[in-house]
């Protein structure tokens, strides 16, 4: 077994490309799910948003990213508008269900024969979609400063502005929940009747939970895109908003730092289950598996993990227990 | 019907309740010399059940009044109405002679009318401050942009704070600033919750079974804050089906039963009319009890609606 290997390819995802495109996907989440209590089980169906509008922008019209990246925070608010608008008013379970189903139609639009034209059906959007960004690229041409993650240049570059984003977003997020309108949306997700009978007004504060969530889980998919210069409707399933929560989960819910921390020990462990798996079958140590079943397996383990998680500890790495522990009602 | 008496040591409140309420007749609609609250023609449908159908109702301004009336008398369920919790099949009401019918429950509570709730609505994973805190009206920092500027909302942070303080020191949960609201005892809670509608400086204040829940050594206290509240100039309505209760604090009762009020009067005065004690024991109270069970049927039963 090659353990370099191992730490090398677990490291690189843990604190690569796609961390940062899960990472702001859950800072968005937490904003609706673990600070407002909103149920949004479509937090990919931003994230797509976002993507598709580099897409489209760059590849379809040939148009500037800057002007993409403007129309992904646009396209992001009137989705959640359309979401929000009908369900906010209801109990917290419709706008799971909206969620989750508005999710795969957006999938399913863009796949489409009917809009291929646009975006590109299943094939996707493949194509210089983040040029304009590597053009600013101001490190060396042969930078590499640390061996051990396989990163190019390229990638490095998206690395430090994607963690910047994070930073940003994060500090965006801690600015808000301490101040008295983070007051407001955790008493909406404690309950919001007594929040309507203080004189607030919730619709108003779950909306512009729902858009900010969503904008910052758009800048996940504008990521994604520039990072990988192509988009694929299939990459936008519906387990991808289970990965993001499961992340939240991970990390601590309503808790400023819970996506990143979440987010770098899910793809620390997923990867690193699955890499010592296959090196330990390839090496002859499990005879009883083979190399193709390592993706199941490393899935059923998170999983496992998981329910020991909720089982021992709740609130997540770090979340508070004694809150947790509290009659809710 | 017997005048009530005025304790000679009341304080000025209830001087001036009692005084206002002096001459209004014991009837169920009366008209009030100064109501703050006026209700018409207001009713409310589940399915078959007439849950309320008020004809007319005036809550009089500065004054404890209690609705009063068996399980199931519809009492909540007004409440509910009058708050915009619930929607009416019909009805108008006003709120210092404004019409508020339709308004939301929200802009009810911005204009001075706050109720809490009969199971106690604290917010329990926050603490008992930032529940305080939470009722302050107006607060610049629950503005989106202006929440991220914190020299905006600052000081004005520090006055509700105060404010808080304040409140919670006369309601004894001073010792319990930081600690989280699900951590208090259900009487603590229903303090809690009552301090936290004070939060927002109420004109009227609405109560639902304040008492439900709290034991009787609580229970005192409980009432003496409701009375200091009137004594504040802050009008009260509070919901209760225990008669002893609003004997104590009540400057006027009305009595509801199947949806209806059916009496309105000063305490002593309703409590010896017959109409609502057969409300109460149902009508075949005095009678034995015969073999078909019909003096059972007005038994109160099940939770109130």
């Amino acid at each position: 077994m090659d353990f370099s290997i191992i730490l090398s390819q677990t490291l690189t995802q843990a604190i690569g490309i796609t961390a940062i495109i899960y990472c702001l996907a859950a800072i968005g989440l937490n904003v609706q799910f673990g600070y407002t209590g909103l149920l949004n089980f479509g937090q990919v169906a931003f994230v797509a948003a976002g993507a598709y509008a580099v897409g489209v922008i760059v590849f379809t019209f040939d148009l500037s990213l800057w002007l993409a990246i403007l129309v992904g925070v646009v396209a992001a608010t009137l989705l959640a508008l359309l979401l929000g608008i009908p369900t906010l008013r209801l109990r917290a379970d419709y706008l799971a269900i909206v969620t989750i189903a508005a999710s795969e139609l957006l999938r399913l639009l863009v796949r489409s024969i009917a809009f291929k034209d646009i975006f590109g059906g299943a094939q996707g959007l493949n194509g210089k979609l983040g040029q304009q960004f590597h053009d600013l690229n101001p490190l060396p041409i042969d930078f590499q400063p640390l061996p051990i993650l396989t990163w190019t240049r390229q990638d490095i570059w998206v690395v430090i502005v994607g963690w910047l984003l994070v930073a940003l977003f994060t500090l965006l997020v801690w600015g808000l929940v301490r101040s008295p309108w983070g007051r407001v949306v955790k008493g909406i997700r404690e309950d919001e009747d007594a929040v309507v009978s203080l004189g607030k007004n919730v619709f108003v504060y779950k909306m512009q939970a729902l858009v900010l969530g969503g904008i910052i889980g758009a800048f996940g998919g504008i990521v994604w895109a520039v990072a990988k210069q192509s988009v694929q409707p299939d990459t936008f399933q519906p387990d991808f908003t289970f990965f993001v929560y499961t992340i939240l989960l991970l990390g601590g819910a309503a808790r400023v730092f819970g996506p990143i921390v979440g987010t770098i020990i899910f793809w620390f462990l997923l990867t690193g289950i699955g890499e010592v798996l296959s090196q330990a079958i390839n090496a002859g140590y499990i005879d009883f598996l083979s190399s193709t079943d390592v993706g199941s397996i490393r899935f059923i383990l998170m999983g496992l993990g998981l329910m020991l998680l909720m089982i021992f500890r709740p609130q997540g790495i770090f979340g508070d227990r004694k809150e947790l522990a509290l009659d809710a009602r | 019907m017997p005048a009530s008496t005025l304790d000679p040591d009341a304080p000025p409140g209830r001087r001036a309740a009692f005084a206002a309420l002096a001459d209004v007749d014991c009837l169920p609609g009366s008209a009030k010399p100064d109501p703050i609250l006026v209700a018409d023609h207001v009713s409310r449908q589940f399915g078959g059940l007439k849950a309320v159908d008020v004809n007319h109702v005036e809550i009089q301004r500065g004054a404890i009044t209690a609705l009063i009336g068996p399980n199931g008398a519809g009492k909540t369920t007004l409440f509910n109405l009058l708050t915009g919790f619930d929607k009416p099949d019909s009805g108008k009401w006003t709120f210092n002679d404004r019409q508020i019918a339709g308004t939301a429950p929200y802009r009810l509570a911005r204009m001075g009318m706050v109720r809490t709730f009969q199971l106690t609505k604290a917010l329990s994973r926050m603490t008992v401050m930032d529940n305080m805190r939470l009722g302050a009206k107006g607060q610049t920092g629950e503005r989106f942009f202006a929440s991220l500027l914190p020299f905006t909302w600052k000081a004005q942070e520090a006055a509700n704070e105060k404010r808080a303080l304040d409140l919670l020191a006369r309601f004894n949960l001073d010792a319990k600033v930081d600690d989280f609201a699900g951590s208090l005892s259900g009487g603590q809670r229903k303090l809690l919750e009552m301090a936290r509608a004070l939060m927002t400086s109420p004109e009227i204040i609405m109560l639902d079974e304040p008492m439900a829940g709290v034991n009787p050594a609580l229970t005192q206290s409980l009432l003496g804050h409701i009375k200091n509240i009137r004594e504040e100039g802050t009008t009260v309505l509070f919901v209760e089906h225990d008669m002893d209760m609003v004997h104590d604090i009540s400057d006027w009762v009305i009595v509801m039963a199947q949806g209806e009020i059916i009496a309105e009067g000063p305490p002593d005065a309703v409590m010896k009319d017959s109409q609502v004690i057969d409300a109460y024991l149902g009508a075949h109270h005095d009678k034995a009890l015969t073999s078909d069970g019909a003096a059972l049927t007005n038994t109160p039963a099940g939770d109130t609606q």
